[in-house]
């Protein structure tokens, strides 16, 4: 499962790890998380994310 | 000077920062100083939207005393956690320990990890509203314009929108609206917060800015935390920061360079000539000598970039390096640019500036050209050709729109 980069933040969504804080548990693909989910440390949408690697 | 009444029982109770001269440590030069505004509603509940910063606590109490005790506030918006806008809430806290502070999430932890208070906060999102008595406060938030924290506030029976750091300017002035000072100085001032500030942000602000047009809320005054109140032509800042952060560029060619022995300033300069006469715009600064604030200022309705540096050690020189991170962090889009610059022996300056920015965002339009020493004639021709090359890619990618 690919990692996601917030191009606001650099912040880095990990499926492996999820965004517990928001409800979103682990193992949960980017491409699975609700279209509301915001980045958890600068609140980007999810549009502002881009592929890693 | 007393406070300023904006709208009726509504007050400017602000400070004038005349002397400032670098903001944000040193990251942006403020030579015409600024403003911390602060905006005292006069309600059945007293409301105090965002403080000043610190070392101005008092100024703004006396100011708020003017009106009304200090004591009486019952509530406080805190539209963002940062220093500049929060620094006299310390201060008030210990005069109306009582009052209601209001915000996001992120503004409650972030107002705590700076100053550990134990105020009654009362966290809010955005279309929560908070009933003042004869007037009603809407909450928007606003992430990332310009702190995770920040917010908008808008009080819809005044139709004036409190935006906080958005569509500010550092300007110290006696007057307070847009009608009372000169317009080009104004937008002047705001392209350069903007430039300097809120660049990388550019998406977030203009999905921002739609997102606010859909609510579809009369707006007939902006009363940002810097500088100037927009109530003659509120429209005339909204429009500037959709063009700023839709990327609208001119034919426009900004060439920043740094020199050792006058080698890389002669073609810096032969450069800026061919820019000329291939009919684009274009601005020249030796990084060392020019305020980097302004040259940021410059770049934003510039489509293309030339850098140029000597090379020393095998590296670029110091100065141009700082700008380029600088400039790296912005992540300027739609933007193109290509290096230069003289040599010794084994070169490398060129290189480095292309590596900084492969990493920007910001394309390589072109190839390189580096001289050994002084230029000859024949290298001053070629340096001639590779600015009017330049300016042809510009000319037809940019297009004359902003500012």
């Amino acid at each position: 499962m690919a990692k996601y980069r917030c191009e606001v933040c650099n912040y880095v969504y990990d499926p492996a790890l999820g965004d517990p804080d928001s409800n979103v548990p682990a193992g949960t693909p980017f491409e699975k998380l609700p279209d509301d989910w915001v980045c958890p440390v600068c609140g980007a949408d999810k549009s502002q994310f881009v592929k890693e690697g | 000077m007393k406070p300023y009444e904006i709208k009726k029982g509504i007050y400017w109770v602000g400070v004038v920062d005349w002397n400032i001269r670098t903001f944000h440590g040193h990251t942006y030069t403020t030579k015409r100083g600024t403003t911390y505004n602060a905006y005292l509603i006069i309600d059945d509940k007293i409301t105090l939207v965002d403080t000043v910063y610190g070392p101005f606590a008092d100024e703004m109490l006396e100011k708020i005393a003017c009106i009304v005790s200090p004591e009486k506030i019952d509530y406080i918006i805190a539209n963002h956690v940062e220093t500049d806008h929060s620094g006299a809430l310390p201060a008030l806290m210990r005069r109306c320990p009582g009052a209601k502070v209001f915000g996001t999430e992120k503004c409650r932890d972030g107002l705590y990890k700076n100053y550990y208070g134990k105020w009654e906060f009362k966290t809010v999102k955005t279309g929560q509203t908070l009933p003042l008595g004869k007037r009603n406060l809407t909450f928007i938030e606003a992430p990332m314009i310009h702190w995770p924290d920040s917010m908008f506030t808008y009080c819809p029976e005044e139709k004036l929108l409190l935006p906080n750091d958005a569509f500010g300017q550092h300007y110290a002035t006696s007057e307070r609206f847009d009608d009372e000072v000169d317009n080009s100085i104004l937008m002047e001032e705001a392209a350069k917060y903007y430039a300097n500030i809120l660049w990388p942000l550019g998406s977030v602000i203009a999905k921002k800015i739609e997102e606010v047009k859909k609510l579809n809320i009369p707006i007939d005054m902006i009363a940002p935390s810097h500088g100037i109140i927009w109530r003659k032509d509120p429209p005339k800042i909204i429009n500037a920061y959709m063009q700023w952060a839709g990327n609208t560029t001119k034919d426009k060619i900004v060439v920043v360079y740094e020199t050792m022995w006058g080698a890389t300033e002669k073609m810096a300069r032969r450069m800026a000539e061919g820019i000329i006469d291939a009919g684009a715009r274009v601005k020249l600064f030796d990084v060392n000598l020019s305020d980097r604030t302004e040259i940021i200022s410059e770049m934003l309705d510039a489509k293309g970039f030339l850098f140029g540096s000597s090379t020393h050690d095998n590296d670029m020189l110091p100065g141009i390096a700082g700008f380029l991170e600088f400039l790296k962090g912005l992540k300027a889009k739609n933007r193109i640019a290509s290096a230069f610059g003289s040599y010794g022996w084994g070169g490398g300056a060129t290189k480095e500036i292309e590596q900084v920015l492969s990493g920007s965002g910001i394309v390589i339009a072109q190839p390189s050209l580096s001289v050994k020493y002084m230029p000859d004639e024949n290298e001053m021709k070629q340096c001639y050709e590779f600015a009017t090359v330049f300016a042809q890619v510009v000319k037809k990618g940019g297009s004359d729109g902003a500012r």
